[in-house]
């Protein structure tokens, strides 16, 4: 297998501990969960999705951990402003803050509350089940242009987390990185639902959520591929990264680093885990293996 | 006295390892017990593996889904707090619920145990004391009516009552009951109740020095139940009440929010 060499990694104007970054919507609630994840390894941290207003979420069930993946509906519950405070302990820390919206403006005014107070922001046009956020928007390229360049108007990197459900997730990407994104983020949940047949209805309160996980690999290393070929600024790989050959995996596609979540539901040291497998001193240069897959 | 007494018929599962789909398991409504003006037991028609302590993600269709501790292998005891209790409250034999779990640790074993109480939750320290390691049981409530369990209590540990009011037991507090105990006796001590209780007793046994043999029953808002969405995570080491508890020992609880605060739904703090 690939290894990597150690070395200091920057991806879109974020310096990280190393190419693991524990993917949004994952123990990012509180300050104290996300550094606990920087302490059990991850090279930096995304936030749960931050928006306008608190929202408590969707009913449940919010989850059903699958046999391959994990289905989920959380409805971005989020503490709004206040999540400020939870940004105190991860001062100087590779801390992404997530952001949802309804519009350009309320992106960069929920961008404008951490400005100077995290170490970039990830903008989440990509939650598959929460009426008039995420993919409502990212699935329009000129929303998406509109977005992303309210947000780089603060100076802070910016990275662009995509939906897969689009026709043409290249469209999507190429009009991440006209509106100023230093990195796009590939890919948030595909769009799924189960059915309980002892209780005849959906198992998620919302009915339809987004997949993660393992059964959704093939399609994240896909649309990395496909964004590799029409865009020039970096791309992190997300979607069913669970080992050191997985990231490997992405990183030929054309990933400059990696985001990880639902593979921390089986193991909290998922970080220190594929970090061992991942890295040696004299392991290949990252920028030797980062797309080689294409040509 | 031992604890070799088997909980549940089957083995216990491991939700850490691949196991096939984790949906919700159906199971109908079988019964309904009063318990006090303001606790139900509902009871199932199907048993769970589990220990005392874990609880199970309840399912009231077209409502929400919340955490329960399990007072059986097939029961769940609740007060009616909010809009899925109160659904819930509203249901009748026969009623459809969906269930998954059981999650998170349960409480450490002794051979000589002390429980202590207040309120519903004397509802997963019954299955506790019905493994036949609880010498003695502190139980406490507002008022007669709403202690719980007294007479199934009594069948395998010996009971000593404090009500608020002073219908029955002591007039006060389970704190005021501690006094009258020699805690040395007890080789580990489990607790569950309303926060500022728990808070009161860690207190008391942190002053004499019992708080790393003793355990509390955290109950924090949560969504998932599977130690991955992050919501019911505690401040100041972001332990997961769903996946790292909802059992903690006293010594873990001391320098935490415990007492102090707790997050909503949105994730905003509220003070205790």
């Amino acid at each position: 297998m690939v290894v990597l060499r150690t070395g200091p990694v920057t991806v879109g104007g974020v310096a990280l501990d190393n190419h693991l970054i524990l993917a949004a919507g994952v123990l990012g609630t509180t300050g104290a969960s996300l550094s606990r994840m920087l302490t059990l390894g991850a090279g930096g941290v995304v936030t749960k999705s931050i928006g306008p207003q608190p929202k408590d979420g969707h009913a449940g069930p919010c989850v059903a951990v699958l046999d391959n993946g994990i289905l989920n509906a959380m409805g971005l519950p989020n503490p709004s402003r206040e999540f400020a405070d939870e940004l105190k302990p991860l001062e100087k820390k590779p801390a992404i803050v997530s952001i949802f919206g309804g519009n350009p403006g309320e992106f960069a005014e929920v961008a404008g509350w951490f400005k100077g107070k995290a170490a970039g922001f990830e903008l989440n046009l990509s939650c598959p089940h929460a009426e008039g956020y995420g993919a409502a928007i990212g699935v329009d390229p000129a929303l998406v242009e509109a977005c992303t360049r309210a947000v780089c108007a603060l100076g802070m990197p910016t990275w662009v987390k995509l939906t897969p459900n689009v026709t043409d997730i290249a469209t999507i990407g190429k009009a991440a990185e006209r509106g100023g994104a230093t990195a796009i983020v590939a890919i948030n949940t595909l769009k799924a639902m189960r059915i309980s047949t002892g209780m005849r209805r959906p198992v998620l309160g919302n009915r339809f959520g987004g997949l993660s996980g393992d059964a959704i690999f093939p399609v994240a290393v896909r649309c990395v591929y496909e964004l590799y070929e029409a865009c020039t600024i970096p791309i992190i790989g997300c979607g069913g990264v669970s080992t050191a050959d997985s990231v490997i995996e992405m990183m030929m596609a054309g990933a400059r680093a990696v985001e990880i979540g639902s593979a921390v539901q089986r193991d909290i040291g998922i970080f220190e885990t594929i970090k061992n497998d991942l890295y040696a001193k004299n392991g290949t240069a990252p920028e030797d293996i980062v797309g080689c897959a294409h040509g | 006295m031992t604890c070799t007494r088997k909980m549940a018929l089957h083995q216990k599962i491991s939700w850490g390892a691949p196991m096939g789909d984790q949906l919700p398991v159906q199971v109908s409504i079988t019964e309904i017990k009063n318990e006090t003006p303001s606790v139900k037991t509902f009871f199932f028609d199907r048993e769970f593996s589990f220990e005392p302590g874990q609880f199970v993600m309840v399912w009231i269709p077209g409502v929400d889904e919340v955490p329960m501790a399990l007072s059986s292998a097939n029961g769940i005891t609740v007060q009616n707090v909010g809009d899925a209790t109160g659904a819930l409250f509203g249901c009748t034999a026969g009623t459809s619920l969906g269930i998954r779990g059981p999650f998170g640790n349960g409480f450490t074993r002794g051979e000589k145990m002390l429980a202590i109480a207040g309120g519903v939750g004397a509802a997963p320290l019954l299955p506790l004391t019905r493994s036949d390691c609880v010498m003695t049981m502190l139980l406490g409530a507002r008022t007669e009516k709403e202690l719980l369990f007294v007479d199934q209590l009594d069948e395998s540990t010996d009971v000593i009552i404090a009500t608020d009011d002073g219908t029955l037991g002591q007039h006060g507090f389970v704190t005021d009951l501690m006094k009258d105990l020699s805690l040395a006796t007890y080789d580990r001590i489990a607790v569950c109740g309303p926060e500022p209780m728990m808070k009161a007793v860690l207190a008391k046994i942190d002053s004499l020095g019992f708080a790393s043999r003793t355990e509390f029953s955290l109950q924090r808002y949560m969504k998932c139940g599977v130690g991955i969405c992050g919501s019911c995570c505690i401040d100041p080491d972001g332990l997961r009440v769903c996946r790292d508890g909802p059992v903690f020992s006293g010594d873990l609880l001391k320098k935490s929010e415990f007492g102090h605060y707790l997050r909503d739904a949105s994730g905003r703090k509220k003070n205790i």
